[in-house]
């Protein structure tokens, strides 16, 4: 049985019908059709599923999609600010914190979950934040070099836009 | 084969729910019940939930601390009175596990998980279930029953410990985050320098956290210096049966046993 489920989606009203019990995973990628978001392992393990629920890091395969009805959903789909790409992705890039690119968005969402609320981690507050997400590419030390390089252009772009 | 989700406004009414159906189960924080229903466990049929306020709620007085069953590890480890909760809330996750994983949910979580379960078994917690019956009991009598079936739990609740008598460690084979090798957990309150009705738990060793009995006998009456908790030390595997499992065999286990609560009890690093 389906039940009908609204949400807002990176900025978005979303309105959609969900399987009773379905995941937030396979809701987002099969019935609203955001195919950011990623699905590793379904058991909570992996991190690639990462998105954020009112600003909180939550692993979407894991997370009852009808939880969700009201709430603000951010997934990696969103996070570029118009025309330009959020610090983050770009710090990924220039990092090479992508090898295969799978675990990235699970990443970057766990990444922006923690810089939404600090823009100076120390580095084990980095690796805290990822520590849920699985890379079998990099061995994490691009990755975190990318956040604290990305916490760093944030902050310093805030600190400019306070002086301007 | 399709489930069915039934939400309720009031615990009361989701412990009736769960009651009634043998395929039945209460969605937490959706850790474990999630992957269950993911793999398509043909055992759960109906899925219930409650948006109950009291189930997130937490107090915290000068004695007393009263944690709802939906409190989550993110809402613990956001909540300074609880900061000697920390690391044991720390322990249980990533940040995107604890902003789900709640403390109700723990009580049930299989072997090796259950870390806090294993602190509040140390802090002599009892549980307040929910619904018809409703009735407050010690925690370590859910654990020893809690696979046959027991009504919804509401809350949890256990005196607040004196500063600096509560310890905890997770031995583990990742770091920052992975599964529990062992988990100890220890109240330790001090008369004269001397520990004084102390309770010391495992998790990860059995099938559920268990008391390590012969350590608390074996502390009674002594300080925590070197030479006075060799007993302890000695004793520190009396009682326990030890499982064999991926994470580790039961001899590792027993092994490392001393020598992760010689680190607990004297304050070292783990």
């Amino acid at each position: 049985m389906k039940a009908p489920i609204q949400f807002r989606l990176n900025g978005e009203e979303t309105a959609t019908f969900a399987d009773a019990g379905a995941n937030l995973l396979d809701v987002l990628r099969e019935a609203v059709g955001d195919l950011s978001v990623k699905g590793g392992c379904w058991q909570g393990t992996c991190g690639t599923c990462t998105v954020l629920v009112d600003g909180a890091p939550r692993l979407s395969c894991i997370t009852l999609a009808e939880s969700c009805a009201g709430k603000s959903i951010e997934t990696v789909a969103g996070l570029r600010r118009g025309a330009d790409l959020h610090p983050l992705q770009t710090s990924f890039m220039e990092h090479f914190a992508a090898q295969c690119g799978y675990c990235t968005p699970g990443m970057l969402m766990a990444a922006k979950a923690l810089l939404d609320r600090n823009l100076n981690p120390t580095r084990a507050e980095v690796v805290d934040a990822i520590c849920g997400n699985i890379c079998r590419c990099t061995g994490y030390e691009p990755i975190i070099a990318a956040i604290l390089e990305a916490a760093r252009l944030e902050a310093s772009l805030g600190a400019n836009q306070r002086r301007a | 084969m399709s489930v069915t989700v039934k939400t309720f406004a009031r615990l009361e009414e989701a412990a009736a729910a769960l009651s009634s159906e043998r395929g039945a189960r209460f969605l937490g924080g959706g850790t474990l019940v999630m992957r269950a229903l993911n793999e398509a466990d043909p055992a759960i049929t109906t899925i219930v939930r409650a948006t109950d306020p009291g189930l997130a709620q937490i107090t915290v007085s000068s004695s007393r601390v009263e944690l709802g069953a939906g409190v989550t590890m993110a809402m613990i480890l956001a909540e300074r009175e609880l900061a000697f909760l920390h690391p044991v809330a720390r322990a249980v996750g990533g940040p995107a596990v604890r902003e789900a994983a709640t403390v109700g949910g723990n009580l049930f979580a299989p072997s090796p998980y259950g870390d806090f379960a294993t602190a509040l078994l140390a802090l002599d917690a009892t549980v307040t279930l929910a619904g018809q019956g409703a009735r407050e009991l010690p925690l370590e009598e859910l654990l020893g029953r809690r696979d046959r079936g027991v009504s919804l739990v509401a809350r949890v609740a256990f005196r607040r410990p004196a500063s600096d008598t509560f310890r905890f460690a997770k031995v583990t084979r990742v770091r920052p985050k992975g599964v529990s090798v062992l988990s100890i957990a220890a109240q330790l309150p001090l008369a004269s320098g001397r520990v004084a009705g102390g309770r010391v738990a495992y998790g990860a060793l059995e099938r559920t956290p268990v008391r390590a009995k012969a350590v608390e006998r074996a502390l009674e009456g002594r300080s925590l210096d070197r030479g006075a908790i060799a007993p302890a030390l000695a004793a520190a595997a009396d009682g326990v049966a030890p499982v064999d499992d991926a994470i580790a065999s039961a001899w590792w286990r027993r092994e490392i046993l001393p020598v992760h609560l010689r680190r607990l009890l004297l304050g070292e690093a783990t």
